[in-house]
């Protein structure tokens, strides 16, 4: 719709609009060239470009901007003790500088981002498909036609509603090893307390327990949004044709899904890469450092150690946004060799 | 009418005028001609659950000796309160005009420009009428930048009914500490010991029981990776393995005081500040239950940190002069021994020890001592960053993710990072 109005609108417009824009601007160009093909693009959709050029102007400056200064500061030294500030009477210069890739370097060869890379690839597969397997389980239940299904779905969307901090807080609560219920119920069945938040590998089960939790509702909803757009005479027709439940599911059910789940998937894995509340508030990253991903990472160099390290968390967040971004166009290839257009 | 408005607006642009000089001379627009302060003085206070009440109930009172300051009392939680203060102070935005810092961040908070100085002749005063320790905790660059508000330091609460029941003295040192716990475990079923095993702070009775440090700010040394700092990492590890005591790697203060309050340990080692809140448990409903002792000694002595708070005022604020007298008010004499009264808290003026509040009060009576041959910790600005990584491996070290020797030497080479150039 928006395009076409667009284009009846620069067709009404007409040549006036090009002539003028020739006159002003293209004057390094050759007389009677045919318009290059921004230009063509601006004078057919000028319309458009107005409506979004408030959009672009606040992307810009809320995202464009920082990441611009982000790029920037990691490629210099600059940290909390050298760079401009002005407190009261206290006037401070800036006198970090340029060091080009060094911080790259350094971040690249510290052991310390590679385990962090490590932990932070298990934790993301771990949550994704463990959420993705349980959300597709639960909408694939709710799908039926049963007594008091409403309520089941507000029960499980339920975690959803409740902030995310609230529940992390909960969570912990609930692990607190020597205080907490789940030991007290096991206790009281016998069993020896588990140390929850104490022990490397217990923690980890931890925090993704706690992300799988939060995670379930939305991908449930989307889920069963996808479920309930495939049509039912497939289903039908496949019965009449005696395939089994299992079959139906495997040829019906998952391709008929397939473009839900892509997406879901996608954001997903983005999500929980960068899941900083959960870890953050459960464990701190702890014990010691076994639970730290890499946005914990960087934000305890930017905002734990004195004086903040400024250009040695942008550059992790930029190393962060790089493996992402490579991520993503993995996936949309391979994606596309599957044959979806997303 | 008109030349009502205009005269209106005469005195106003005067009143503006004289206001913006008054800030020029002397950089502050609180002070108006009569000497009268006034204005707003955002308070954030990091004292804990229990005490917070007194505090505010004091610094609200601020008010009754000037009346046209209005003091606003936040309290902000010790743990996240660093980070917030940072926040808050290099953006300028809804900076307080005083914080209550702990003694390990003055250094780092001054050496960023984020402080005011304490004025010439409140810092004389200061030198004069303070303890000296307490006072040095407040100097960067040999300039007073917070005044001392309590001082602190660590000591070994016991309970003296579980001690008794078990057939068994206050430990002095770590051998007689695991005898004793060995007995209560025989005798009552309960561990001997809370051991915080998530907090750096916690460690370092160990690391001076050994005669150990963790920089020498003279030399320019990191000495935590030495012999002594290794012994004092095997020290602690040792404490767990051995079943002499118990610990987590979250929730370690929470952990600690619900189980020694209800019983469940019979010892931990704590500060002034916890008292009160000890006293709200179960096993202490009889206050006199309540035994405090020395930190156990190493094999060198016994020797816990100088800690404590103190008050300062942000550089940026608006209402300096009020801040300052504020700061001044807080840490005044009267202020201080209500703070004690109240809180069993100990003070830095000197002369409030011969107060009979203060005489009279126990727990001043044990930690005032403690605080006397506490060991002094290094003032300088990276102070507050070496808690982070000693924290990191400590907690590898107690909770056996690590052994002794690789966390104290991981310790030293993230000391390195962060004090170049240091040895």
């Amino acid at each position: 719709m928006a395009s076409q109005t667009s284009r009846s609108v620069a067709a009404a417009a007409g040549d006036d609009i090009d002539v003028a824009r020739g006159r002003g601007r293209g004057t390094d160009r050759k007389p009677g060239a045919s318009p290059g093909r921004v230009r063509r693009a601006l004078a057919t959709h000028w319309y458009a470009w107005t409506m979004v050029t408030p959009v672009v102007l606040v992307l810009g400056v809320i995202v464009g901007w920082p990441l611009v200064r982000g790029i920037y500061l990691s490629l210099t030294d600059a940290n909390e003790r050298n760079v401009a500030r002005t407190i009261g009477p206290n006037t401070i210069d800036a006198t970090y500088q340029f060091v080009g890739f060094d911080n790259y370097t350094a971040a690249l060869s510290d052991p310390v981002f590679l385990d962090r890379l490590v932990w932070t690839v298990i934790w993301t597969v771990a949550c994704v498909s463990v959420t993705f397997a349980l959300g597709l389980g639960l909408a694939t239940i709710l799908n039926r036609d049963f007594r008091g299904r409403a309520v089941y779905r507000m029960a499980l969307i339920l975690p959803w509603a409740v902030p995310g901090f609230v529940s992390v807080f909960a969570w912990r609560f609930l692990f607190n090893r020597d205080n907490g219920i789940l030991n007290k119920v096991l206790e009281g069945g016998g069993i020896s307390a588990v140390p929850w938040l104490d022990d490397p590998t217990w923690a980890k089960l931890a925090v993704i327990t706690v992300n799988v939790w939060l995670g379930i509702p939305f991908m449930m909803v989307a889920l069963l949004g996808g479920l309930q757009s495939i049509p039912g005479e497939l289903y039908e027709a496949a019965e009449m044709d005696g395939a089994s439940p299992w079959q139906r599911f495997r040829h019906i059910t998952l391709p008929g899904l397939r473009t839900v789940s892509m997406t879901v998937i996608l954001l997903s894995t983005i999500w929980t890469f960068n899941m900083f509340p959960v870890i953050f508030l459960l464990t701190r990253g702890g014990p010691g450092d076994s639970t730290e991903i890499l946005v914990t990472q960087a934000f305890r160099q930017a905002f734990v150690t004195s004086p903040r390290d400024f250009a040695g968390s942008a550059t992790w967040g930029v190393l962060i946004l790089a493996l992402l971004m490579i991520f993503a166009l993995v996936y949309r290839r391979s994606l596309r060799k599957q044959g979806e257009v997303w | 009418m008109r030349r009502g408005i205009a005269a209106t607006a005469l005195v106003a642009a005067l009143a503006l005028a004289a206001t913006a000089c008054g800030g020029d001379k002397n950089d502050n627009g609180g002070d108006n001609a009569g000497g009268e302060i006034s204005g707003t003085v955002t308070w954030w206070d990091t004292s804990n659950d229990t005490e917070k009440a007194t505090f505010q109930k004091i610094a609200e009172a601020f008010t009754a000796q000037h009346p046209k300051v209005t003091v606003k009392y936040v309290n902000v939680p010790y743990g996240d309160a660093q980070n917030k203060v940072k926040n808050a102070f290099s953006s300028g935005a809804e900076a307080p005009d005083v914080i209550r810092a702990d003694v390990g961040w003055v250094a780092d908070f001054a050496s960023l420009g984020y402080l005011d100085k304490v004025p010439a002749d409140a810092a004389k005063k200061v030198d004069a009428e303070f303890l000296p320790q307490a006072a040095a905790s407040g100097k960067y660059e040999s300039q007073l930048y917070a005044v001392p508000q309590v001082i602190d330091s660590l000591g070994l609460f016991y309970n003296k009914k579980m001690l008794a029941d078990a057939g068994v003295k206050p430990p002095t040192n770590l051998e007689e500490l695991k005898t004793a716990a060995a007995a209560i475990k025989a005798k009552t079923g309960k561990t001997g010991l809370y051991l915080r095993g998530d907090d750096s702070y916690w460690s370092l009775p160990f690391i001076y029981g050994e005669g150990g440090d963790l920089v020498d700010a003279k030399t320019k040394t990191v000495t935590i990776d030495n012999a002594a700092g290794i012994k004092a990492f095997k020290d602690a590890r040792d404490l767990i393995t051995s079943g002499a005591a118990v610990t987590n790697a979250t929730d370690g203060y929470d952990n600690m005081q619900t189980a020694f309050k209800s019983g469940e340990v019979a010892m931990m080692v704590n500060g002034p500040w916890a008292v009160k809140d000890t006293y709200s448990g179960a096993q202490f409903t009889d206050k006199t239950n309540l035994g405090i002792s020395a930190v156990p000694a190493g094999s060198v002595k016994a020797g816990a940190p100088q800690g404590g708070h103190d008050l300062a005022v942000y550089a940026g604020s608006k209402n300096r002069t009020a801040a300052h007298a504020f700061v001044e008010y807080m840490t005044s004499q009267e202020v201080q021994v209500q703070a004690t009264k109240e809180l069993s808290l100990l003070p830095t003026r000197t002369a409030a020890y011969e107060t009979p509040e203060v005489k009279g009060n126990e727990m001043v009576a044990f930690f005032k001592p403690a605080v006397d041959k506490a060991v002094e910790r290094a003032w300088i600005p990276e102070n507050g960053s070496l808690f982070e990584p000693l924290k990191l491996q400590f907690t590898k070290a107690v909770t056996g993710t690590s052994s002794p020797e690789d966390a104290a030497k991981a310790t030293g080479v993230e000391f390195r990072k962060i004090l170049k150039g240091w040895k």
